[in-house]
């Protein structure tokens, strides 16, 4: 927390600044990441139109950049709901100005995560034959297929990512509302629900982002442990593994946290937020990376040591096509991106300045991208009989598409920061109010906040 | 046959004869024929496109010119536990009661998870609206259903000649024996290779030669139970 402790009016204008006046360099993202994501939609009419042929699956590589598209963005919406429930849950009072800038990533990295498992199918037309409804064909589908599993886990989580957003967004939207006029009024009227700031609001708010923070976790958990069941529940070498389910989870939630401290650290440049996302959260976010990232090391060499030792064939052409094979840049690149470089990096104090955890979480990002794309194109293309081993390349199609999930991420959340704060203000208001009473507990401080709404 | 095997449905099987193979492909041009296989051209084909129901595998042991070359003819091995229908979240893939593993075009959305599933590597995908070259078009099986772009297929044991070999001793009033179906790939094997049959009859020939010595099943520790029996004298 600040030493300084900032008046009520200049709170409201710096947090909603970016919301009142966004300012060329808005403006200019906006238009280039809406032109990219035209680009690429371009490049998916065209798939459509033409057939899964022009990308460069084939036989035996039959998931490659669209499932690890999928499994990447998926990971990177664990920043979100997970870390910002985990440290609300622990009551970890530096998390305030954070919690927003995660919730916002989960809910748009999940929406981009959840396009591909269409969007990869032979006939994306018919994606809502997965859903059980009554129908024609007298079908229901097959609850036994990890697909189905995966339609359920991610509609929760999106569906419960949107509320948990949402939840503690309400009393910032009745703030914009009182301070907006006309269509504007009536836009953030409607969406917050007639918040009034009484007591028995707060007070519920309080128990529902409450129950939502705790029940989130399990549900986050699950999303990324049934994602990595696609992979584990077959009989392919380097697949089936009884670990893949919390080493999905650690990777995702690894990836999710260098997303964040990416996002806040732009956040923070550009609209000039520097008194709200301090060092301070950079180092304690810094810290968790780096936990992560020794997890995230620990499974891998767990993984891999337990393939070789075991020294079976199958397992075999699998891992020497990864450690020293075809796809070994790959491999290394990851253990240099996810470990070699950003470990060493967050734990010596002196570089875990702002800058020094955007550049370990610049390299956590892309080796988590390689990372999934290492797991799922490796193991296809070595199947048991060599007579059918194959490789994969990508071809433009499917390079604009991942250019594009970038591309309207960044959309969706520069939209979402020109409508809605990105900081909590609420909940930093009420910081300061704790700051100030720390014997008091969090329910019983916010009352003064109501004057402020 | 017996009374018990009458009570049940045929269960059926295929036996490959690894000894007496060839490598000659006549299989495989007998399958394309029979079951509307599309053709890719050679670019597609390279880059992994291709579609074969039946492909002959090879296998060189030694260095030259002390080369021996083995062939192994494979096809959809109809696994008794078959890793790909399980996956299949809209059961486009699924076991029917005679034992086949069925792939139903119609429900397929094109997830390609059984292909990825798949031991074997024997199921295929449409990726990109089938084609055949002239005079080919003009000569498709009116017995099989073409297959649309996006949806996997693969072996179905010639299905088409199952129901009209039922159909054949039903109208003359008598159970299923050998002979009455005879898949393409088994009908044209220059070396008689290959076999196929109800393996639920005991009398049957498949039942005859799943018994010997010679028989083997492929990746058989996958616990897949595949209905196609290799016979191989090993070395």
């Amino acid at each position: 927390m600040s030493e300084r402790q900032p008046t009520t009016a200049k709170i409201n204008s710096d947090l909603l600044g970016p919301v009142n006046k966004p300012g060329r360099g808005w403006y200019a993202t906006v238009t280039v990441s809406g032109l990219v994501v035209l680009a690429a939609a371009g490049a998916l009419a065209y798939q459509f139109s033409r057939g899964l042929g022009v990308w460069g699956i084939n036989r035996p590589v039959f998931w490659a950049l669209d499932i690890t598209n999928f499994v990447f963005w998926i990971g990177i919406s664990h920043a979100g709901t997970l870390i910002s429930a985990i440290l609300r849950v622990t009551g970890a009072e530096w998390r305030r100005p954070v919690t927003r800038c995660a919730e916002a990533i989960t809910v748009f990295a999940l929406m981009i995560g959840a396009l591909f498992p269409i969007i990869h199918l032979g006939r994306p037309q018919l994606f809502y034959w997965l859903v059980p409804y009554p129908n024609e064909r007298g079908l229901w589908p097959n609850f036994r297929s990890p697909l189905a599993w995966d339609f359920f886990a991610i509609n929760t989580y999106l569906l419960g990512s949107i509320i948990y957003l949402y939840l503690p967004l309400i009393p910032d939207l009745a703030l914009l509302r009182d301070k907006s006029r006309g269509l504007w009024r009536r836009f953030y009227g409607a969406l917050s629900l007639g918040w009034k700031g009484t007591q028995l609001q707060w007070d519920r708010l309080e128990r529902a982002v409450r129950v939502m923070a705790v029940v989130i976790i399990p549900v986050a958990v699950s999303v990324h442990t049934i994602v990595s069941w696609d992979f584990a529940m077959t009989i392919r070498p380097m697949w089936h593994s009884t670990m893949f389910g919390p080493y999905f989870v650690a990777g995702a939630i690894f990836s999710g946290i260098a997303a964040l401290i990416i996002a806040m650290a732009v956040i923070r440049r550009v609209f000039h937020l520097e008194d709200y996302l301090q060092p301070i959260h950079f180092n304690n976010l810094g810290l968790l990376l780096l936990t992560m990232s020794l997890i995230w090391f620990y499974f891998t060499f767990g993984e891999y040591l337990t393939t070789w030792y075991g020294n079976l064939p199958d397992e075999m052409a699998v891992f020497d096509s990864k450690v020293s094979g075809v796809y070994s840049p790959f491999f290394w690149g990851t253990v240099i991106c996810c470990f070699a470089v950003p470990a060493p990096l967050l734990a010596i104090k002196r570089f875990r300045t702002i800058k020094g955890t955007v550049i370990a979480s610049m390299l956590v990002v892309v080796g988590m991208w390689f990372e999934r794309f290492l797991i799922i194109v490796p193991t296809l293309a070595r199947p048991r009989f060599t007579f059918n081993w194959g490789t994969y390349s990508p071809t433009w199609v499917e390079i604009m598409l991942t250019a594009g999930t970038f591309a309207y991420f960044v959309l969706l959340y520069s939209i979402f920061t020109r409508l809605f704060p990105i900081i909590a203000i609420w909940e930093y208001k009420e910081g300061l109010a704790v700051a100030r009473e720390p014997s008091t507990s969090s329910s019983s401080v916010s009352s003064p906040l109501t004057e402020s709404t | 046959m017996t009374e018990e095997a009458k009570e049940k449905k045929p269960q059926w099987a295929m036996v490959i004869d690894l000894d007496r193979c060839t490598g000659c492909e006549a299989c495989v041009v007998a399958c394309r024929v029979e079951n509307n296989i599309p053709t890719v051209g050679p670019e597609e084909a390279a880059k992994g496109r291709s579609i074969n129901w039946i492909r002959v595998e090879r296998y060189f042991e030694g260095e030259y010119p002390d080369v021996k070359v083995k062939f192994m003819p494979v096809l959809c091995q109809h696994c008794e536990e078959a890793p790909c229908e399980p996956v299949c979240p809209v059961y486009a893939t699924y076991r029917t009661d005679e034992g086949l593993n069925a792939q139903v075009y119609n429900r397929c959305v094109g997830t390609r998870y059984c292909a990825n599933n798949c031991p074997y590597t024997v199921r295929f995908f449409n990726f990109f609206d089938p084609v055949w070259d002239a005079p080919l078009d003009k000569a498709l099986n009116p017995e099989v259903s073409v297959r649309t772009r996006g949806v996997m297929e693969k072996c179905t044991f010639c299905i088409q000649r199952i129901r009209k070999g039922q159909e054949k001793a039903k109208d003359e009033d008598r159970e299923v024996r050998d002979g009455d179906v005879v898949p393409a790939c088994v009908q044209t094997c220059q070396t008689k290779a290959m076999y196929f049959g109800n393996i639920a009859d005991p009398e049957s020939e498949v039942s005859r030669l799943s018994k010997s010595n010679r028989a083997t099943r492929l990746l058989e520790e996958l616990g897949t139970k595949p209905r196609v029996i290799y016979l191989n004298k090993g070395d």
